[in-house]
């Protein structure tokens, strides 16, 4: 090993493929050209590979990196590895992800850190559809830079139609995935050919070996020239003459004297104070961890997000993202979540998913929930506004995990696409306890009896002894009339018809929560156009809305006239009273039809609870 | 100072980062003093990260009873000159039962004098979060470990129940009883750490250079003798060498090397050279196959 002047700073990377790809080998060809194996170890995996190898009497170097004992047991790589190694040039790390359909988390938790892939393919076997997975999830990361190692080419006895087949089919389906560079390379992990060594087995191959692609290509993003980001990871406040802000700069660059936004309460100050690991700085651009200290004392926290004033990023509680879901328990819309997104935590809920991706064709499909490895663009919900970046602009900015509130666990990661405005993603909330379950915990079937007919038919006595009844015999029920609404949520309202209208679809809406809620529920209104109470009969499903019409003559109304309303009415005192100055629409198909006139209220309670009992019972 | 070289800065601010997260993230955070240079470097990311104040978390040191003189006067040193709190923990249990390495052996000497003594300041200070130097390039079972590496409840490391790590996004939320250990080095090399503290001028122990020292041969290993608990079995005698350390442990337990390494620049030379691990010199990771996987699953740190 020469000095390490790795001039070229570090280079992250991750290797995908499939089963038996060699992935393991070619990493550990990798650190063994570099001659980055010790004596000690070698000696190590020449013990292990008579015990576990799988290549005969040769050193398997797939044993250098396959490290957990129950991993070697089962001769496959659970997990996501981290492998150290040094050229000239530079330094690399590389994730070692393993490349089972069940491990497709393993791979993203690997792209995510990465700059580069090795996309590994058997020269055998061609592309499988986990080659095209993995493009597609390196893709989806961020990942611009691609290697396609086609391996064990010593297999198909260094055939170059062989490689030029798969080089020609891979650039057919990887056009779509937006890599800025992607070298095709023949190479043997197991002999070496084209690893570190050029191979005189492929004179056809006129390109860089595999070494000498990582260390030449450009992988430099340019963090620098994006927008200056500043999450603010902790508040250094160590004495009452020190108030810093510390954390790592995501992107762009700041200077002393430059004006500063803090994104979610659009305060603004500038730097004072810029404190790096060697003392005082005059700038600190994307990657360093530094502490800023700013002009005015203002309120910033951590989870706070630093901008400049005139290159803000988004503040939205509501965005759209794709979901890469990695727990074993499904992800469901409506649940609600842990959410950290740069130093911000905070809990969100999955409002829509839009459609899953089938990783495969890259088709859309239609989802109610997203299980282990399933991807997907959604909307979310978040509770508190958070500052962002789309993800395809800023991959530190535009990321966010999601946290299983109880377990703790990691369950899923998510990519920005874009915020959304809340007046146009009103959105419905699902929850686990659903109307369902709450009215199997009252044992019941919930409904609405609206009672409509004119004043002084009769309604809310009947509608009093139906819940009585019904209390009786251990119905969870609530009554909603005119002088409970009326009083309260209805206070504005008047008996225009407009003011009817509205009057009517408010009672409509908690008619609906109540129902909802597993009560049954008895509404007490004239209600007295059919378009209203039709509207009513929509918002709940089929069967739930029983109209009940308490068929009582004007006559009759006005000769009881129990509130002294219809004299009044009668001499000119009331505008918009029903049956005299309004119209009152009859109804054409009430589920039940009750003689107001005649009957006793008992007996009318008595057909409406038979009612209740059938739906009940049906 | 020159400049670091840009792959070395970019491990410092993700170090740094790691060190601040831990500190805005857990209630109670010890960082554990080892004094080897792993933990040096530690020390020195950490009075960065946190300046210009102190460390926010005091240093734990287990103390085996075994350590070597050198090692326990520089740390009492190191912490007095950075102005830290200092916490030394030995196993009461494992001084009353009167165990060593030499009378014990190391599996049980380090069981119960490292790990369990661990576990039990761990418990006793109530620390949610022990911060350590551990390096994934260190050993194989080492490269899958995550920075911050989550304890079920009695500190038990389950290989399938460590969270995935995405981006620097850390997911540094625990339950009662459970705790993290936090490796803000994950992904330095021996290289990188011993590149850093060159650059940075950062003290270590003198054990890493190379000095006359009295040693013995026993087991292949060439051991350091640095007080008059280890008798001298038959045919061995004690010979002044020109020796060094590439790592720390008790001194029964770790192996010198012949070395006329004095210097830092000659120690890096050396290292370069080198055709032999680092854990080479360390008694207690052969003892059988994946052993480093077996002890982490007992709480090893």
């Amino acid at each position: 090993m020469d000095a390490i002047s790795a001039s070229r700073g570090l280079l992250r990377m991750l290797t995908c493929g499939s089963v038996d790809d060699g992935k393991s080998t070619l990493i550990g060809r990798l650190l063994y050209d570099a001659q980055l194996i010790a004596e000690d170890t070698l000696a190590a995996i020449t013990r292990d590979s008579r015990k576990h190898g799988t290549v005969g009497e040769e050193v398997d170097l797939a044993l250098l990196v396959d490290g957990l004992e129950a991993e070697r047991q089962q001769g496959i790589t659970i997990d996501v590895a981290y492998r150290f190694f040094t050229t000239g040039s530079r330094s690399f790390i590389v994730a070692d992800c393993p490349g089972h359909e069940q491990y497709t988390r393993n791979m993203a938790t690997g792209a995510s850190n990465s700059e580069l892939a090795i996309i590994l393919v058997d020269a055998r076997k061609g592309l499988l559809t986990q080659t095209r997975r993995h493009s597609f999830i390196c893709s989806l990361l961020g990942i611009r830079h691609v290697v396609l190692a086609v391996n064990k080419i010593d297999l198909v006895e260094f055939d170059q139609a062989v490689f030029d087949r798969i080089v020609a089919e891979y650039h057919g389906f990887a056009a779509a995935f937006g890599f800025r560079t992607l070298a095709a390379i023949p190479l043997s992990g197991r002999f070496g050919d084209n690893v570190t060594q050029r191979s005189p087995r492929t004179p056809w191959y006129q390109g860089p070996t595999l070494i000498e692609h990582l260390d030449s290509v450009e992988v430099d993003e340019d963090a620098e020239a994006l927008p200056f980001r500043f999450p603010v990871q902790w508040v250094n406040r160590p004495n009452l003459d020190f108030r810093g802000y510390a954390g790592t700069v995501a992107s762009g660059r700041i200077a002393l004297g430059e004006p500063v936004v803090v994104a979610a309460s659009g305060v603004t100050s500038e730097i004072t104070r810029i404190l790096g690991p060697a003392g005082e700085q005059q700038s600190a651009a994307a990657g360093e961890a530094v502490t800023l200290c700013l002009a005015q004392e203002i309120d910033i926290a951590r989870g706070d997000m630093l901008a400049p004033p005139a290159q803000r990023p988004a503040v939205a509680d509501q965005l759209a993202a794709h979901i890469l879901w990695m727990d074993e328990e499904k992800l469901l819309p409506g649940r609600q979540y842990l959410l950290r997104m740069g130093h911000a935590w905070t809990t969100a809920s999955i409002t829509a998913i839009k459609h899953r991706i089938d990783v495969t064709t890259l088709g859309q499909l239609p989802a109610t929930s997203l299980a282990l490895n399933e991807i997907a663009v959604c909307n979310l919900s978040t509770a508190q506004k958070l500052a962002f970046d789309p993800y395809g602009e800023n991959r530190l900015t535009g990321a966010f995990i999601l946290v299983d509130r109880t377990s703790n666990r990691t369950v899923g990661c998510g990519m920005v696409q874009f915020p959304l405005r809340r007046a146009t993603n009103i959105h419905q909330e699902a929850y686990l306890v659903d109307k369902g379950a709450r009215a199997a915990a009252k044992g019941q079937r919930p409904m609405v009896l609206w009672f409509t007919g004119l004043s002084g038919s009769g309604k809310s006595t009947v509608a009093k002894l139906v819940e009585e009844a019904l209390h009786g015999a251990g119905r969870h029920t609530y009554s909603l009339d005119g002088d409970n609404l009326r009083h309260g949520l209805n206070r504005d309202l008047g008996f225009t018809p407009q003011d009817r209208v509205e009057n009517i679809r408010r009672v409509g809406e908690v008619a609906k929560l109540m129902v909802d809620a597993g009560l049954i529920v008895l509404a007490s209104f004239i209600s007295p156009y059919r378009a209203e109470r039709q509207m009513v009969r929509d918002l709940l499903a089929p069967g739930e809305f029983v109209e009940v019409f308490v068929d009582t003559t004007l006559e009759v109304c006005a000769a009881r006239d129990v509130k002294g309303l219809y004299a009044k009415a009668m001499r000119g005192e009331l505008a918009n009273f029903t049956g005299v100055s309004s119209p009152y629409e009859a109804p054409e198909a009430a589920e039940l039809v009750l003689d107001g006139g005649a009957t006793s209220p008992e007996a009318l309670a008595r057909q409406v609870l038979d009612l209740v009992e059938r739906f009940q019972a049906g | 100072m020159p400049s670091l070289p840009p792959h070395l800065k970019r491990l410092e601010a993700e170090a740094i980062g790691i060190l601040r997260e831990t500190a805005a993230s857990f209630r109670n955070p010890v960082l554990l003093y080892s004094i080897g240079k792993d933990s040096s470097v530690v020390l020195h990311l950490a009075q960065k990260a946190f300046a210009p104040g102190k460390l926010p978390f005091p240093l734990l040191h287990i103390a085996t009873g075994w350590d070597f003189r050198a090692m326990l006067e520089f740390r009492d040193r190191r912490a007095a000159e950075i102005g830290a709190r200092l916490i030394v923990h030995t196993n009461p249990d494992g001084v009353a039962q009167g165990i060593g390495p030499l009378s014990h052996g190391s599996q049980v000497h380090m069981n119960v004098m490292g790990t369990e003594a661990l576990k039990q300041a761990l418990n006793q200070h109530g620390f949610d979060a022990a911060l350590g130097g551990a390096r994934r390039d260190e050993e194989k079972s080492r490269a899958k470990e995550r920075v911050f590496s989550h304890r079920a409840p009695g500190h038990v490391w389950e290989p399938r129940g460590q969270r995935p790590e995405l981006w620097g996004l850390y997911n540094t939320r625990i339950g009662p009883g459970e705790t993290m250990r936090v490796f803000p080095l994950s992904n330095w090399t021996e290289f990188d750490v011993w590149d850093y503290i060159a650059a940075e001028d950062i003290p270590v122990v003198p054990l890493y250079f190379a000095a006359l020292r009295p040693t013995l041969r026993r087991s292949g290993a060439m051991i350091m003798r640095d007080d008059e608990r280890m008798p001298l079995e038959p045919g061995e005698e004690i010979e002044m060498k020109w020796v060094r350390f590439r790592t720390m442990g008790d001194w029964p337990l770790t192996g010198a090397h012949e070395s006329r390494a004095e210097t830092m620049d000659q120690v890096l030379e050396e290292l370069r050279a080198s055709r032999v691990s680092e854990r080479h010199g360390r008694l207690i990771d052969n003892d059988q196959e994946a052993s480093m996987e077996r002890k982490k699953r007992e709480g090893y740190f």
